[in-house]
């Protein structure tokens, strides 16, 4: 590590090599690997008793189906509104455009409470569905409702740079060859804006299987039918069982590093065929 | 080049701006509508709550703190990997993002198995009567861990693509550290560096789980503003939840509006340069 200093010409790299690994060290390092001590010293049969309990197991399943709808509707509402946003001009634009962050800016626990009250079969949305006989909030509904307000952003911002940056000389050929719009963006646009969806339904599903503020008001709670993996986790902490918590955490963080692993293969991947292609970024 | 119908323009500005007021102004604005409910007063009297007051001071000392200490770490760290070459620098990236890819009540547990009961550092904490799980420092490093990342992701593209010569000039003309970073560096990182501690900031008034593991939820104590909406919510006292949220709602936006002019005067200047 120290061979090259002597090339080094800037000054400071121990001072932020030290910062860094300190703060790092603190705040990450350690923490994660007390999760990695304490895991090691439970028994295998534990771990698998724990994360297999039918409860738990429900709760796999609520976390990812939801997590997967919401995903999914924000990937399609995420590449309407990022086309949306880039290519028309329309009065208050730029206001959508703020809006689109509101997530990122808006505490979860307070869009929950707000969203749960919208939604309630008193509420503004709520009461309009309970006419058809749809319940939003304390169902599975309410929860990828949740989802989809947390994860939007994701895919906005992740398209956004792409469809920014596309060069409309290849749309434009399409155009002068005589291919309909249509035909235009599923073959010529979207498979340039693909791996950037795919990024943010990532980024966003990641996100929706870990959230729990915004999730926790509006599921109602009910074991078996709306009961989410964090949540499982917290009553866990709640009732001092670290043991338990700490085996299903383990699964959750397998399924989030895996995520990541997906999303940077599909960008690694994507950044080779734009190098090799030579049609450039 | 032809475009689309206005048929289809149409429709799609239409769901769009339908999605957005639905998903993301309705439950804004009904945050405002429902603290409001029963009277400014029963509002007034629910913000200046002693518990509430106590509960603004903890959100924004834990954000304060946060903010500097990921100062100081995204500063030091985006220096780091975008003006040295080391081994390891692939692993060091990754462990800085992991935060953000961790779920919040993972994170809170993480911080209860390293200083709660069963941790080996237990004794050590005891012994100098150090409280930090059910205790503010607890609440202060879960908002830590949580929006850890969040400045140097915004300082090391704009470091990256700016590159070593300037830094290596004024360092062969003999400036120090200090001078270079200040006079050189800074300069072009200024606004992606606000940008940075405004993400961070809106982080970090607003996380919930983690904190929410952390806190023991302990009124007037260890109470963040998002925890106490929680217990006003649980409680069914709505119209003071809602008004607590209120507060977190102006800060929200404060912070979008920021965000907004920050980009944009960050934009401005960089076409400038060109």
């Amino acid at each position: 590590m120290m061979k090259k200093a002597n090339r080094r010409v800037i000054p400071g790299f121990g001072l932020s090599m030290g910062v860094t690994l300190t703060l790092l060290s603190v705040v990450v390092i350690i923490p994660l690997a007390s999760l990695a001590i304490f895991a090691a010293n439970m028994s295998f049969g534990d771990v698998i008793e724990t994360i297999t309990r039918k409860r738990v197991l429900a709760s796999f399943e609520v976390s990812f189906i939801t997590a997967l709808i919401a995903s999914l509707i924000n990937a399609v509402m995420g590449v309407i509104l990022a086309w949306v946003l880039v290519r028309y001009d329309f009065p208050l634009k730029r206001l959508l455009d703020g809006m689109i962050e509101l997530p990122f800016a808006l505490p979860t626990a307070v869009a929950g409470i707000s969203l749960t009250s919208l939604t309630a079969d008193k509420g503004l949305i709520g009461g309009f569905f309970a006419k058809f006989g749809v319940k939003i909030a304390y169902t599975r509904i309410g929860i990828t409702v949740a989802m989809v307000f947390i994860g939007i952003p994701f895919v906005v911002r992740a398209v956004q740079p792409v469809l920014e940056k596309l060069d409309s000389s290849y749309e434009e050929a399409a155009a002068v060859l005589g291919a309909s719009r249509r035909r235009t963006f599923w073959k010529v646009i979207f498979p340039e804006i693909m791996p950037a969806v795919f990024t943010g339904f990532g980024l966003a599903f990641g996100r929706c299987l870990g959230e729990y503020g915004s999730v926790v008001f509006i599921a109602g709670n009910q074991p078996f039918e709306t009961e989410i993996t964090p949540l499982i986790i917290m009553s866990e902490l709640q009732e001092y069982d670290y043991a338990s918590a700490s085996a299903i955490a383990l699964v959750m963080l397998a399924a989030s590093f895996l995520i990541l692993f997906l999303v940077n293969l599909i960008q690694i991947r994507n950044s080779k065929i734009l190098k090799g292609g030579g049609s450039g970024a | 080049m032809h475009k689309e119908s206005k048929l289809v323009k149409g429709l799609l500005i239409g769901i769009s701006v339908l999605f957005v007021v639905l998903m993301l102004l309705l439950p804004l604005i009904t945050v405002i509508t429902e603290a409001f409910k029963q009277g400014f007063s029963v509002y007034a009297e629910a913000v200046s709550d002693k518990y509430t007051v106590k509960a603004a001071l903890l959100t924004v000392e834990a954000t304060v703190v946060a903010v500097l200490i990921n100062t100081v770490f995204g500063l030091f760290a985006a220096w780091l990997i975008t003006k040295f070459h080391f081994k390891g620098k692939k692993l060091l990236s990754t462990l800085i993002d992991l935060p953000v890819t961790v779920s919040p009540i993972i994170a809170g547990l993480i911080f209860v198995l390293t200083f709660g009961r069963q941790s080996p550092l237990y004794p050590l904490l005891e012994r100098y009567d150090i409280k930090i799980v059910f205790a503010v420092p607890g609440i202060i490093l879960a908002t830590v861990f949580v929006t850890f990342p969040f400045i140097s992701r915004e300082l090391i593209p704009v470091l990256e693509a700016q590159g070593t010569d300037e830094e290596e000039a004024a360092a062969l003309m003999g400036a120090d550290g200090f001078t270079i970073f200040t006079k050189i560096t800074f300069p072009h990182i200024k606004w992606a560096f606000l940008y940075g501690v405004v993400l961070c900031a809106a982080r970090a008034m607003g996380e919930f789980g983690a904190v929410s593991v952390l806190s023991g939820h302990l009124r007037g104590k260890t109470n963040t503003l998002p925890l106490h909406v929680e217990i006003l919510f649980n409680e069914f006292r709505y119209v003071p939840a809602f008004a607590v949220s209120s507060i977190l709602v102006v800060m929200a936006v404060v912070i979008l509006i920021a965000r907004s002019i920050i980009e944009y005067i960050g934009k401005r200047e960089s076409e400038d340069v060109r």
